[in-house]
């Protein structure tokens, strides 16, 4: 084993081993460990990271070639082999899941959430949650990757229905039920394609090859529509406002941050790699999705009362722009849906560790008890102001680059349905202004109406938030943070699409 | 990177990091070291930048090239997105502009905000959005610019809802950012055709692209709808006069250096481009006529101080744009640059007037020029300015304005003709209506009788008040730190006209040389009749307000043409309707299904259930009766195989 296969098995063997031992450890240590564990797994990340070295392009292949890679044989009967890779479209989403399960385990230690359970416990389940995320992320065996997606299900599952709010058991049946729907499709679609080709290696699937086109219309379609519910696309989006609105403050974060871009990536990595021809026969129907997602979701997050919730819509928007860069299949779109992933990821985990402080503090999410935050917590409304100025895509700050480059994305593409969705999306990027200035009206400005049991922000919040603020803004400033090593593999992957 | 790419870095980045310095100062009440901390900071930025830019034009040769240096920035797809600085003479005048009035309203806010805790954001939000300014002035690369554009919008949404006794400024903010917003979807959309077909989105490349007549004008006409959003051009103005909530100083950045000033300066750069496309300089000059005819109109029936220059900095505007649209952006920036000058002194006097007196309203003013020497002095000359008296500023870039606009009408220029006679008699018209609100203005506050001010007044706490101060027991000129930067702005607004003289001034803009003929006759007429009608309505019926004489018509231009309640009525309603309806549909309707997938699929299961709950005997009955299917089946299958 290479050091850097070393790194990779290592990135999930932590964070298991982890949850392990903090599940058998006694409460404070076991929730200090937790901590301590998901710190190890992100160092591992980065050191993930610096093995890229300069071997990693896989620049004039038409096969896609991660820069570090592990194999073995695991079920030889199912085709299934142990294959872990990272290349530079899964590694900033790795090392994205890597910083918010630090983030809530760290918050954790502090902030365990009424409803019940133990902190140590949900601790010990952020670090299942993370070890199913990252498997998913680093798979490249289609069945591993489906193993690993369902390993997420559960976890979170526990997570909404042990430590959430009032109505956790529907919301959270609601959300495992609905996902699991989503499950069906999906292994439908991977056996569909597993039993055509012979073969679940992504490497050797890149491009559809050896798939007919009726195989890859069929696959395309199982799969659009198994990651359509994870992400989520309208008009199959509805477990996820009740799923937010009852899941506890890092079960959100890790929701929105993480977990629906398991469904984007899929789109990308199984999708549009393994079904490329079918990506290109199911695109118009996927763009105009989206921009119904996109406009769909600003006219619900208009009439939204309660903070969480409408955070939770947001996202509905937030995915529609990802979805529409996929759905162009351009190098130039797929960027913007994976700088859009990670800026979505970021900026939506702070609004959810923002929106759960301030319910916290005041005891309710509902807008029309709250008000004046900025004369009684001039911090936490700035933040929050920050977070929302972040969120409906100010140039400079990380959301602009994947909402504004899938519109331009899609004028790049051409022809009067694309033109006209790209036009249906800015103004859904105006809306998204409204909404957000709406509830920043509601919530930071006029009389104060609420009490806050603290007004200022205590230390364990500053290190859990100051990440995702720093990276808020470094990602504005540095797209190529995210992007620098997205092209080639992107490249290779639209190469086949069309 | 040269020694110019340095500095032209150093331009919009010393007032962007100082001011985000800023943000991270603790709010709240302070005590006086922070607050120096904050003034520091924000007085630093502007300073910065404004030694920066008077360097730069110390040792530039005229004519150059533009100052550039650029290094790339990502690579999305096909496209480059560039960093690029570029800043030709005519971008460092402006600069020069922007920095200057930003010191002046930093200096001014720290006397105007003496007692408000909340003025360390303020402070460094101010310097943020001089720094986005300067960004948009600098910029050679459209994405750039871009960011610079929003940061601006985001810049005025958090300043104009700053005070927090105002019912009305969070509303006003709110607004102020969305239909603008609204603008930019079309200035995005633009910007995104100019560079997918370019491929690039350095402005150095898009303008030696060639596109096609239908591409460049959709893509121009787009830039234009961001353009009006912007710089508060017809439709979208409506959020300007209701951004007077911000305090006063705010008022004068937006109006004079940043926000409005940006609309106008973006399409400088793009100059070229738009020559080659007269239908889209067709639909500015006819949205810069009816902004200029709609603003001076709206001007002349407020009674609010800061009403009245509100709508007439959309009508000062829309002479820039009018410029625009008949072929000379020379003379639009030559007006931007005054307009800078005498707006931010008006709106520094007017904060100075509604610091003493305590409300907004020219109803309770009157007979100030005694009290407020200073002061008054300060408006006749801006007023006069505004008007276009000479030998003021105003009147000689006014003039630069209509002598373009009455060239345009003999046809060759790159606007039809038709364009040059629509914006011409546009302009002649809004010289007169100047003259007569500018009149009507000085005269209400300033002579006449003197009536009751401050707190016992009736009133006073209605509508957009921002003076939250102790009334001084007597009418006075403002403290040093507000009269000084008034001063400072009077000089320019006396004297920046002659700069016209200027070889080097002229070069710059690419600006005609002054040529004092006939043609001055007819609008210094016009603006003696304004002015003239105005002084006899005063005068013949004394104590009353010369725009009573309009009768019927005063409430139409009172209200702005009612355009605010059609905006209501035509977008904001409707829109709201049609959330709740697409709520109501994805509750009932889309989660409706999911929601009753789950109770069918329970409803179901219960009557398996149900039915499968029997008593032994019936369910011993069951099973025999089952077995025995199942083996008649069995039998029957045999036999026939």
């Amino acid at each position: 084993m290479t050091w850097s296969q070393l790194l990779l098995v290592g990135v999930l063997a932590v964070p298991a081993i982890g949850a392990l031992v903090t599940a058998v450890l006694p409460e404070l240590p076991g929730r200090r460990a937790a901590a301590g564990f998901a710190l190890a797994t992100l160092m591992l990340v980065g050191l993930l990271g610096l093995t890229r070295g300069t071997g990693w392009s896989g620049y004039g292949l038409p096969a896609v070639v991660p820069w570090a890679e592990y194999r073995v044989s695991w079920v030889p009967a199912l085709n299934l082999d142990f294959h872990l890779g990272v290349d530079g479209l899964s590694y900033p989403l790795v090392a994205l899941t890597a910083l918010l399960t630090l983030l809530c385990c760290g918050y954790t230690v502090r902030h365990v959430p009424g409803g019940g359970g133990s902190g140590r416990t949900l601790a010990a389940l952020l670090l299942t949650l993370e070890v199913g995320i990252l498997g998913t992320f680093l798979a490249f065996d289609l069945v591993l990757f489906f193993l690993f997606f369902e390993v997420v299900l559960l976890p979170m599952y526990a997570v909404i229905a042990g430590w959430g709010g009032a109505q956790r058991q529907a919301a959270a049946r609601k959300f495992v039920l609905y996902t699991l729907l989503g499950s069906v499709l999906l292994l439908l679609g991977v056996f569909t394609v597993v039993a055509a080709a012979g073969t679940a290696d992504l490497m050797a699937l890149a491009g559809g090859l050896g798939l007919s086109r009726t195989t890859q219309y069929a696959a395309f379609a199982l799969f659009a529509a198994a990651f359509a519910v994870k992400a989520p696309l309208w008009p199959l989006h509805t477990w996820l406002p009740d799923a937010h609105t009852e899941a506890p403050t890092v079960g959100s974060v890790i929701l929105a941050g993480v977990l629906l871009k398991m469904g984007t990536y899929g789109l990308i990595r199984i999708g549009v790699g393994v079904a490329p021809a079918g990506a290109a026969w199911a695109a118009p129907t996927l763009g105009v999705l989206a921009a119904a997602a996109i406009v769909v979701g600003a006219l619900l997050c208009l009439r939204q009362t309660e903070v969480k919730r409408l955070i939770a819509y947001s996202s509905v928007g937030h995915m529609g722009f990802v979805l529409l860069g996929i759905a162009t299949l351009t190098v130039t779109g797929l960027q913007a849906a994976l700088i859009g992933n990670i800026a979505h990821g970021v900026i939506t985990g702070l609004l959810f560790f923002l929106a759960g402080a301030i319910k916290d503090r005041t005891g309710t999410g509902d807008l029309d008890a709250l008000g004046g935050l900025r004369e009684t917590a001039p911090r936490l409304a700035g933040l929050f102001g920050f977070a929302a100025l972040a969120s409906l895509g100010l140039p400079g700050l990380a959301g602009f680059w994947g909402e504004a480059f899938a519109v331009v994305a899609a004028v790049e593409h051409g022809g009067a349905l694309w033109t006209t969705l790209a036009v249906v999306a800015a103004i859904g990027g105006a809306l998204t202004a409204a909404y957000f200035l709406r509830l920043l009206r509601r919530l930071t400005h006029g009389p104060a109406r609420a009490e806050l049991s603290q007004p200022w922000v205590g230390g364990v919040e500053w290190v859990a938030w100051s990440p995702l603020l720093a990276l808020a803004l470094a990602v504005g400033l540095m797209p190529a943070l995210v992007l620098a090593a997205t092209g080639d593999p992107l490249a290779a992957l639209t190469g086949a699409a069309r | 990177m040269t020694i110019t790419a340095i500095f032209g870095t150093m331009l919009p980045a010393a007032p962007l990091l100082l001011g985000l310095v800023g943000l991270l100062l603790r709010p709240g009440d302070g005590g006086r070291r922070r607050r120096r901390a904050a003034a520091t900071l924000g007085v630093a930025g502007a300073a910065v930048s404004l030694a920066v830019t008077v360097f730069w034009l110390a040792i530039i040769d005229y004519p150059g090239d533009p100052a550039e240096g650029s290094l790339r920035w990502v690579r999305l797809g096909d496209l480059d997105i560039t960093l690029t600085f570029s800043a030709g003479a005519a971008a460092l005048y402006v600069a020069f502009a922007v920095s200057a009035v930003a010191l002046a309203v930093q200096v001014y806010s720290i006397a105007y905000l003496h007692d408000d805790p909340r003025y360390a954001p303020y402070a460094a939000q101010v310097s943020l959005f001089t720094g986005a300014m300067l960004l948009v002035v600098t910029s050679g690369d459209l994405i750039m610019l871009l960011v610079g554009w929003e940061v601006m919008g985001a810049c005025s949404y958090l300043l104009i809802g700053h005070d927090r006794r105002l019912p009305d400024a969070p509303a006003a903010a709110v607004k102020a950012f969305v239909v603008t917003r609204v603008g930019d979807v079309g200035f995005l959309l633009g910007i995104a055709l100019l560079g997918v077909h370019a491929g690039t989105f350095r402005i150095a490349e898009v303008l030696t692209h060639d596109y096609g007549t239908g591409t460049l004008t959709a893509a121009l006409l787009l830039i234009l709808a961001g353009v009006a959003g912007k710089s508060a051009q017809f439709p979208l103005h409506t959020w300007l006069p209701d951004a007077m909530a911000g305090p006063t100083p705010i008022s004068a950045l937006i109006h004079a250096a940043t926000m409005v000033a940006a609309g106008v300066y973006v399409v400088f750069p793009l100059f070229p481009l738009f020559a080659a496309a007269p239908a889209a300089l067709a639909v500015l000059g006819v949205m810069a006529a009816v902004t200029l005819l709609l603003g001076a109109l709206a001007a002349t029936a407020q009674d609010d101080l800061k009403r009245v220059l509100a709508w007439s900095t959309v009508s000062q505007i829309g002479y820039m744009t009018g410029a625009l649209a008949v072929g000379s952006p020379a003379a639009a920036l030559f007006h931007l640059l005054t307009h800078a000058a005498f707006k931010a002194l008006l709106f520094l006097a007017a904060g100075a007037v509604i610091h003493a007196v305590g409300n907004n309203y020219l109803s309770r003013m009157g007979g100030l020029r005694t009290h407020m020497p200073v002061t008054f002095w300060s408006f006749v000359i801006g007023l006069a300015a505004l008007a276009g008296l000479p030998p003021l500023a105003g009147f000689w870039s006014k003039e630069n304005v209509l002598v373009a606009a009455a060239h345009a009408t003999e046809g060759g220029g790159p606007a039809p003709a038709w364009v040059g006679w629509v914006v011409w008699m546009a302009a002649l018209a809004g010289v007169a209506i100047t003259a007569w609100y500018a009149t009507r203005l000085l005269l209400r506050a300033f002579f006449g009788a003197e009536r009751p001010y401050g707190p016992e007044g009736p009133d006073w706490e209605v509508g957009f008040d921002d003076a939250r101060y102790q009334r001084p027991v007597t009418l006075h000129d403002p403290p040093g730190a507000m009269r000084w930067p008034i001063l400072a702005l009077a000089v320019p607004t006396a004297v920046l006209g002659l700069a016209a003289y200027l070889p080097g001034f002229r070069s710059a803009l690419e600006l005609e040389s002054p040529h004092l003929d006939v043609a001055i006759v007819l609008p210094l007429v016009l603006l003696a009749l304004g002015a003239w009608a105005a002084w006899w309505l005063w005068h013949t019926a004394p104590g009353a307000d010369p725009v009573t004489a309009l009768g019927r018509v005063r409430p139409v231009l009172a209200h702005a043409f009612y355009l605010d309640a059609a905006q209501d009525r035509l977008v904001v309603r409707p829109l709201r309707a049609l959330a709740a309806a697409v709520r109501l549909v994805d509750e009932r309707v889309v989660d409706g299904t999911v929601e009753g997938a789950g109770a069918t699929t329970s409803r179901l299961g219960a009557v398996t259930a149900a039915a499968h709950r029997a008593a032994l005997p019936r369910a011993a009955v069951a099973v025999f009766a089952g077995a025995l299917v199942l083996s008649v089946l069995a039998v029957a299958y045999g036999v026939a195989s």
